[in-house]
């Protein structure tokens, strides 16, 4: 069999797959900050927090109502996009006229406070959740065993990302949108009610985070820290991909993932860190992320 | 006018300098009238269960049953968090010996922290008893003569585990390891025993500390085409590990060895999942009677039962006391003297000694989890298979490189 760098061929391909399922998951959350910065302004550092209160709701609904996967789908993303109106309602918008770096503080503060709830309620080795019996089960694919849950993983995060993408730049909602943004004033003269609007952004973006809460939540321990553990590289692929760059942030995000994985192999030790190093690059050769615009 | 004040001020000086020295006179035996047992742990993190703000509270525990006070002085408790940062474990330390009195340090998990924080123990002569740590550098190359390792060890735990996973078939290994001291160290002892038991070791490969995805790593284990998984990491990253073995099915193809497991690792992953694991492990809550009463008192606390480090910090601070109270003095020296000529008999440990490259020794458990028809009530999850007497169960005399064991 044909070797790259001592590597078989057929465990690259493991491998790669292995990466694009894990950037499927950068890609998710990655959107919905690059969703909230673009759109806000802010930068949303309770992001992870908003991803573990996603996957909570859903081993909460399934141990305490027994409802299954599938409501909690749909279910937890409605009630972390509820929270997320409470947060802008009540906290960031006072913040747009001041300096980022409020946001930046204050969303924080708000992930430390969460994570400090569900440490002291739950403690931090974790809840388990299983895999929904539909994605039961594995597929042999030759080159490896792919579980269903994972191809699923990876379908399910695509399909979201490119509608959102769709969304954003494609619609005349969309459109509305990135117009609010640009100059708020003149939207609302049209008669558009631009703080709704923007609420209703950052509920999205709360919501995106708690629908990767809830694909992850049969993939890896469910505790408090799953968001923090995770937070820093979706970051680090958002500022790679451009701040505010949506299309960028899903391409980043995947493209990042499959990287990780090669890492993985090659040199396991520095999988932590190349995310990091890449980001380093970047921003040497083009501050404003690759798919961003220079202002 | 700016004689007087002068005077005054010097006055002042010479009164305070007299009071110092009078104190001092008096102090000569508890230093500072208080007797300070600090705890610096992950109180926060992917450790913090196992250990945390339970172990602080064991601790406490410890100090109520010696009634507050040791001859009319005060025992007070400090905690910290290090955040697995062996720079700020060591800063930490530093600042509590130097500027609050510490008398003693006890540390909790991490050995990166622990190794940081010996270090400082041993240059400012004050005793520094590990629990949460498990490399077993710290009683062997870099043992220190204030260091004593309280719990367990990577070596107990490879002679165990290791050894009857081996013994039960288990020849060929692959390593996953958490990429730092810890799991360098319990990879390197157990290949070691699995070695001199006649096995292999195939391969290994080096994860990040709390690494969100462990796919990868293993289909790489898989490839490896060994018997034995071998698990050289702790808390979340071994529960995530087994989790993802689950569903890539390679549980069916290679036995999971969990080197180092708490009781709230099982807890988390549940008996369905973690029944037949072998283990090994200083204590267990559901031993003995004595055992079962003092588990029920900390479950009253915290809901869930005591880990063998909460057990065991209970144990230091408690042996700590004991010989504080016997010789009347908390100089480090002289305390650890007191405590090297004392058995240990209590909740933790049944005769348990001091060597002298600081390994307190006493007998370790190769336990099974059972499986959930077995388990007659919450948290009742091991069989204990086999004893391992405390002269099996750690590093010899002959395999010791610590400079205080010629």
């Amino acid at each position: 069999m044909d070797d790259i760098f001592g590597i078989p061929v057929q465990a690259l391909l493991g491998q790669l797959l292995l990466g694009l399922v894990n950037g499927s998951f950068y890609a998710m959350l990655s959107l919905g900050l690059a969703v909230i910065f673009g759109l806000l302004g802010i930068v949303n550092f309770a992001h992870g927090a908003l991803y573990m209160i996603g996957a909570y709701v859903a081993w909460l609904s399934l141990e305490k109502f027994g409802l299954n996967y599938w409501l909690a789908l749909v279910l937890s993303p409605l009630i972390v996009g509820a929270l997320g109106v409470l947060i802008e309602r009540t906290l960031l918008h006072r913040l747009y006229r001041l300096d980022p770096l409020y946001g930046l503080l204050l969303t924080f503060g708000l992930a430390l406070i969460a994570e400090g709830v569900f440490r002291e309620q739950f403690g931090v080795s974790g809840q388990q959740y299983a895999v929904p019996e539909l994605l039961q089960g594995a597929t042999d694919l030759g080159f490896m065993v792919l579980p269903n849950y994972r191809a699923w993983v990876v379908g399910a995060s695509l399909a979201v990302c490119l509608g959102t993408w769709f969304l954003v730049e494609k619609t005349r909602l969309g459109s509305t949108l990135r117009a609010g943004t640009e100059n708020p004033a003149l939207v609302q003269a049209f008669g558009i009610n631009v703080p709704v609007m923007v609420t209703l952004t950052y509920a999205a973006g709360a919501a995106l985070a708690a629908l990767a809460g809830v694909l992850a939540a049969p993939v890896i321990q469910i505790t408090p820290l799953m968001g923090s553990n995770l937070i820093i590289v979706v970051f680090a692929v958002v500022v790679i991909g451009g701040m505010g760059s949506i299309l960028g942030s899903i391409l980043t995000g995947l493209m990042l993932g499959v990287i990780e994985g090669l890492t993985k192999v090659f040199y396991p030790e520095a999988s932590n860190i190349v995310v990091f190093v890449i980001m380093a690059i970047v921003l040497m050769i083009r501050p404003a992320g690759l798919f961003g615009k220079e202002k | 006018m700016t004689h007087q004040k002068l005077t005054r001020i010097a006055c002042a000086c010479a009164l305070a300098a007299a009071t110092a020295l009078a104190a001092g006179g008096a102090q000569a035996q508890i230093s500072g009238d208080v007797i300070r047992i600090g705890l610096i742990t992950d109180m926060s993190g992917l450790y913090s269960d196992i250990d945390g703000p339970a172990g602080v509270e064991a601790v406490r525990m410890a100090v109520a049953d010696a009634g507050g006070n040791i001859n009319g002085k005060k025992i007070e408790v400090l905690f910290a968090d290090h955040q697995n940062k062996p720079d700020v474990a060591a800063s930490k330390a530093r600042e509590w010996f130097d500027q609050q009195g510490l008398d003693l340090l006890i540390g909790g998990t991490n050995t990166g922290a622990s190794l940081a924080m010996a270090g400082v123990a041993a240059e400012k002569k004050k005793p520094f008893i590990a629990v949460g740590a498990g490399g077993s550098a710290l009683t062997n190359e870099r043992c220190t003569p204030y260091t004593v390792h309280w719990a367990y060890d990577t070596v107990a735990l490879a002679k165990g585990t290791g050894g009857a996973v081996v013994k039960a078939g288990g020849k060929s290994w692959f390593f996953l390891t958490a990429d730092y001291a810890f799991g360098a160290a319990l990879q390197n002892d157990t290949a070691n025993v699995v070695k001199a038991s006649g096995g292999t070791v195939v391969g290994s490969v080096r994860h990040p500390l709390s690494a969100s995805d462990f796919s990868s790593f293993l289909l790489q284990a898989q490839s490896s085409k060994a018997q034995i998984l071998g698990l050289a990491n702790a808390g979340g990253d071994t529960i995530n590990a087994i989790k993802a073995a689950n569903e890539f099915g390679i549980t069916k193809k290679m036995k999971l060895a969990g080197l180092l497991m708490f009781i709230n690792d099982v807890h988390s992953i549940g008996l369905k999942a973690a029944q037949g694991m072998y283990l090994t492990d200083s204590w267990y809550w559901n031993q003995n009677a004595e055992t079962r009463a003092w588990s029920r008192k900390f479950f009253d606390k915290f809901k869930r039962m005591p880990s063998s480090l909460q057990a065991a910090d209970y144990s230091v601070a408690a042996s700590y006391l004991k010989a504080v109270k016997a010789i009347g003095s908390d100089d480090g020296d002289k305390v650890l003297a007191q405590m090297r000529k004392t058995p240990v008999n209590d909740i933790f440990a049944k005769n348990g000694t001091i060597r002298p490259d600081g390994r307190m020794v006493h007998d370790m458990y190769l336990m099974q989890v059972k499986t959930p028809e077995q388990s007659k009530e919450p948290w009742d999850y091991y069989n204990v298979v086999e004893t391992i007497k405390g002269d099996a169960a750690w590093t010899t005399k002959a395999e010791s490189k610590c400079e205080l064991w010629k």
